[in-house]
């Protein structure tokens, strides 16, 4: 990677500088571009918004493909770094956020809530992200996560006529500045200890450190935080009732992006600054591991609402991607980053069906609503099958990879060294195995109804262009990266690799 | 033909693929059933037919590896980022147990001609899905394939029972699929824990099962690795006490669900044993063998037991696999090379007879929509035909000399009186053949003799060419085997050899394994 050279005058700073985060300023400006010409879209060609974002994130995807041939090493004295575990976040990211704004414009004019602002702020939420997954410097990293926070708060609360949707955006906003809060005073803690706001000075610093008392606060601090930002038991209170309440396309996005950009300063601020801290954070990451994914599991099984059961379920899958930080070893970051790209894909195929039934008047989103699905669809019920399928972690499917991952990366780490906390990986290991049985039960219930229950609701779905793209796009991923997974798992390697 | 030969397994595979994909591709609509139905009964009887060569070529020199002595053996990179490859091979008794299932697959194929009527289409595409997982399970030689085929099979078996089964079928499919389910993740883990110590030990990162075999492992840890492997097996075979979601899943199931769920699912679980966790784990396996041995004969005692008690013949049936199935694992268990051999012949016999009653059930089912036994007596008179059958059956079922079932449990209890140590526990088996005729031919009794008490029974059809098709080859197969088992057991005997002396090296003269190599 070419070191950044030296530079003396101003512009050369802002053209290098400006290169390094160009996807995120393409996001941005597209976003701001989209405020700026709302007023002039009629109301009923509110589609045209999407357009305008989709544009913006194809032209960021462009730069950051760009990048990606370019090593470029960091950017602003360090703020930023563009590393490979950077930009295969970025890409994530983008992918989600394209997907998303795709599935929403049909959604949105169910809703009647259709505007501008609704994709200008998926648009800054994502340069957020972006700005996260970069960030290697505590200040940079609560920007972006701000940025996201804020948006995505505001998204939770857009639909504005509806009592659920503005209880949600409220119970997200308050628990969620709390937690960026805690987040805060964690690094206040850290930057007290070191003297530094960049994670690798911090790094060396306290690596020394006589007692550790103090980072040890520090250390829970951020990962209670974090934890709440990735929805981890015991922080996860606010999931189902904001999942539940957010508009739909919204809560996908939510659970596969805002999860993935939380995951990758989680690995970051882990790998890097707490390095020396390994043994305690295994030992509660573990347990935290464990409480998640069974919790989760045990809570989705009486949902009657499958908004509800996949907020659920998606707390489980948090706690599967904990398994790898949990590891604490390169495969175990390489899991991480292969699970949230299957979880990216399968996860967002299951909410674009959720969607799709999402009609004048229905809200699509009972148990009953799935009823003989497949009678009358059959090519969604079978796509809804395989993502289910895949969440619960059947070969030959992207979950059934993304979850061997997790479980060898925390066997080797048992087969490795006999250390302390072996006993508890094992038992993690098992546990977690265990509650694929339990998954797939509660996803059963809605595959009975859709294949099994014969009464269908008789109104037609909310096809759109869109939408089908969605489907098309997700479905095959999670098909390939079962089969041939091969791609994607050097992908995830490039990027554990350039951190650790 | 060279492409064909050098591809065979891949080939006999997928071919059922190829039904699928015909029948997706085939116009919609209730009209089109029939002509459903003539391709999926065609690509399964063309399956089994082209599997027919890994017989008639099994000793051609030019398909055997002259490493392992696996035929057919075909390997290509699959992820080489963990090391899992593509790789097929078999030997005598994957080739018996490749053989069976295409057999048994395409008859009972034939055997739901009219017993499904509704979602025809569907039907067709999960039972020629479900062959493809059993075939691959019986042909991976890869750890990471293999467990991807084991759990490929369980969605399309789900549907099968769920959709066309019995009142409570959605209940006995959720429990077949949790149960396995479970006891797979185990499995997995086991598998990874191999995984590992095979890389600590080479440093390679490898699935391949043939260099697992050859591995030295600590028994603390081969301890460990049994016992997740263990229940994944156990759950699937069932042993007790591990069965109870068997007589469920048989129950509610359609009649060709049982007979494949009987004749080929239950032996992927015996397979396990035989193909893995005895030459993977072989001190493990003599470390828990008193265990193991009371448990397969709680199971045989207590299975025949229940079975006896049982008022609906498909459940009778059900718990008599549960019997068989103890019987069948004493025999891999104890390992002597008689008991082995017999323990997997026994698989193949219980296959035949099993499936074949199953079948003898569904014919009742489909006339009278009853199982229950006291709503029959007095058959024998109507439908002579059907008697025959059902008495041939019934007698292999038992253990009858001349018939398939005396052999395997002969050489069972004769293995297993060949070791010194558990001699005694024989005779708890030879018990389990005396409750076993005891209940097959009281079930006999009931349904064909006595008074003919139920006048809806007067007219009942005898069995039609169809059905006719159906037991012709498993009735040949039980005399062949019954009368002249060499040639089957033939090709046991290298295989046999090689894990009986991983398992118990140089306590057994081996079976006289004379192959004649065609060049």
């Amino acid at each position: 990677m070419s070191e950044l050279p030296q530079i003396s005058n101003p512009l050369e700073f802002f053209l290098f500088n400006g290169r390094a985060i160009g996807p995120q300023l393409h996001l941005i400006l597209w976003g701001l571009g989209l405020l700026c010409i709302d007023f002039l879209i009629p109301k009923d060609k509110g589609r045209v918004g999407a357009f305008f974002a989709v544009g913006g994130i194809l032209m960021a995807s462009l730069h950051l493909y760009w990048l990606w041939g370019q090593s470029l090493a960091s950017a602003f004295y360090g703020m930023i770094t563009l590393d490979a575990f950077a930009l295969f976040f970025d890409m994530l990211f983008l992918v989600a956020a394209f997907l998303a704004v795709l599935m929403s414009y049909r959604y949105m004019e169910v809703e009647e809530e259709q505007g501008g602002e609704y994709y200008a702020l998926i648009l800054f939420a994502t340069s957020g992200m972006m700005f996260m997954a970069g960030a290697v410097d505590l200040v940079s990293l609560f920007i972006g996560l701000e940025l996201m926070s804020i948006s995505t708060y505001i998204l939770v609360g857009f639909l504005k006529r509806s009592k659920r949707s503005n209880e949600a955006s409220m119970k997200y906003f308050l628990l969620g500045a709390f937690s960026s809060g805690v987040i805060l005073y964690g690094m206040s803690l850290l930057y007290g200890l070191s003297g530094s706001t960049n994670l690798d000075e911090i790094a060396s610093r306290v690596s020394g450190l006589q007692d550790p008392t103090l980072l040890t606060l520090s250390l829970f601090m951020m990962m209670a935080g974090l934890c709440f930002k990735i929805a981890a038991v015991p922080f996860h209170m606010w999931v189902p009732d904001a999942y539940e309440g957010a508009p739909t396309s919204i809560t996908a996005y939510m659970s596969v992006a805002v999860k993935a950009a939380a995951f990758a300063i989680f690995i970051r601020i882990f790998f890097v600054a707490f390095s020396d801290l390994r043994e305690v954070d295994t030992l509660v990451l573990a347990l935290i591991a464990m409480i998640t994914i069974t919790w989760g599991n045990v809570a989705a099984i009486t949902q009657q609402n499958i908004k509800r059961l996949l907020a659920y379920s998606s707390i489980s899958h948090a706690g599967f991607v904990l398994m790898g930080i949990v590891a604490g070893t390169q495969s175990g970051v390489t899991a991480a980053a292969l699970y949230l790209l299957a979880y990216t894909f399968m996860n967002l195929g299951i909410w674009a069906v959720v969607i799709l039934l999402r009609r004048q008047d229905i809200a699509g989103e009972r148990l009953e609503d799935f009823d003989g699905l497949f009678f009358k669809h059959p090519a969604i019920a079978v796509l809804m099958l395989v993502f289910f399928l895949s969440l619960a972690g059947i070969p030959p499917l992207a979950g059934f990879i993304a979850k061997y991952f997790v479980f060898a990366a925390v066997l080797e780490v048992v087969f490795a060294e006999a250390g302390p906390n072996t006993s508890i990986l094992v038992w993690l290991a098992v546990v977690a195995a265990l509650n694929v049985v339990v998954s797939l039960y509660y996803y059963f219930r809605f595959v009975v109804a859709m294949f099994i229950k014969k009464d269908y609701l008789p109104a037609p779905l909310s096809f759109s262009g869109g939408l089908i793209v969605v489907l098309v796009i997700t479905g095959i991923l999670t098909v390939l990266i079962g089969i041939y997974p091969q791609p994607f798992i050097e992908l995830a390697r490039a990027a554990s690799e350039s951190l650790i | 033909m060279s492409f064909f030969m050098d591809n065979i397994l891949t080939i006999v595979c997928f071919f059922p693929l190829l039904g699928v994909a015909l029948i997706l591709v085939w116009p919609r609509g209730k009209e089109h059933d029939g002509s459903i139905k003539w391709i999926a009964n065609g690509v399964a009887l063309a399956g089994f037919f082209i599997s027919l060569p890994l017989i008639t070529e099994f000793n051609d020199a030019r398909f055997i590896d002259s490493e392992s002595g696996m035929r057919f053996a075909f390997k290509a990179d699959w992820i080489p980022a963990i090391g899992a490859q593509f790789s097929l091979g078999i030997d005598g008794i994957s080739m018996l147990l490749i053989l069976l299932t295409t057999l048994l697959g395409f008859i009972s194929i034939l055997s739901s001609w009219t017993a499904i009527t509704e979602r025809v289409r569907e039907y067709y595409c999960y039972f020629l899905l479900l062959q493809v997982g059993m075939l691959g399970v019986f042909m991976a030689l890869d750890f990471f394939l293999f467990y991807v085929f084991w759990e490929v099979m369980l969605v399309p078996m789900y549907f099968i029972i769920g959709v066309w089964g019995g009142p409570r079928r959605l209940y006995a499919a959720i429990k077949f699929f949790l149960y396995t389910l479970a006891g797979s993740v185990l499995l997995l883990l086991g598998i990874l824990a191999l995984y590992f110590f095979h890389h600590s030990v080479t440093g390679i990162w490898s699935f391949d099962v043939l260099a697992m075999q050859q591995l030295d492992i600590p028994l603390n840890l081969q301890i460990w690795i049994f016992l997740a492997m263990f229940l994944g097996f156990a759950i699937k075979v069932p042993m007790f006490p591990f069965h109870t979601w068997l007589p469920d899943a048989h129950v509610e199931a359609p009649t060709a669900g049982s007979v494949i769920l009987a004749a080929i699912l239950l032996k992927m679980g015996t397979y396990g044993f035989v193909r893995f966790s005895l030459p993977i784990l072989p001190e493990a396996t003599m470390h828990f063998l008193y265990p193991l041995l009371v448990l397969t004969v709680i199971g045989i005692i207590y299975g025949a037991l229940v079975a006896m008690m049982q008022k609906d013949m498909k459940k009778l049936v059900a718990y008599s696999s549960v019997s068989h199935l103890g019987f069948c694992m004493m025999g891999v268990f104890v390992a002597t090379p008689v008991a082995l051999e017999g323990g997997i012949l026994q698989m193949i016999n219980h296959g035949i007879s099993t499936g074949a009653l199953f079948l003898i059930v569904g014919v009742l089912y489909e006339r009278r929509h009853t199982r229950m036994i006291a709503d029959f007596g007095g058959l024998s008179g109507i439908m002579p035909v059907y008697a025959t059958v059902f008495l041939i059956m019934t007698l292999s079922s038992i253990g009858m000399p001349t018939l398939n079932g005396f052999i395997g449990e002969f050489m069972v209890l004769q293995g297993v009186f060949a070791d010194s140590t558990y001699r005694l526990w024989a005779v708890w088996a030879a018990v389990g053949i005396v409750l076993g005729a005891a209940y097959m031919l009281w079930l006999y009794q009931r349904v064909m003799f006595g008074e003919l008490e139920h006048e809806e029974n007067q007219n009942l059809p005898d069995l039609n060419w169809r059905e006719m098709a159906t037991f012709v080859p498993l009735i040949i197969l039980a005399f062949w085997i019954g009368l002249y088992p060499k040639v089957f057991l033939e090709y046991l005997h290298e295989p046999v050899n090689q894990i009986v002396e991983r398992v118990r090296p140089n306590q057994f003269s081996p079976l006289p394994a004379q192959v004649a190599l065609r060049e």
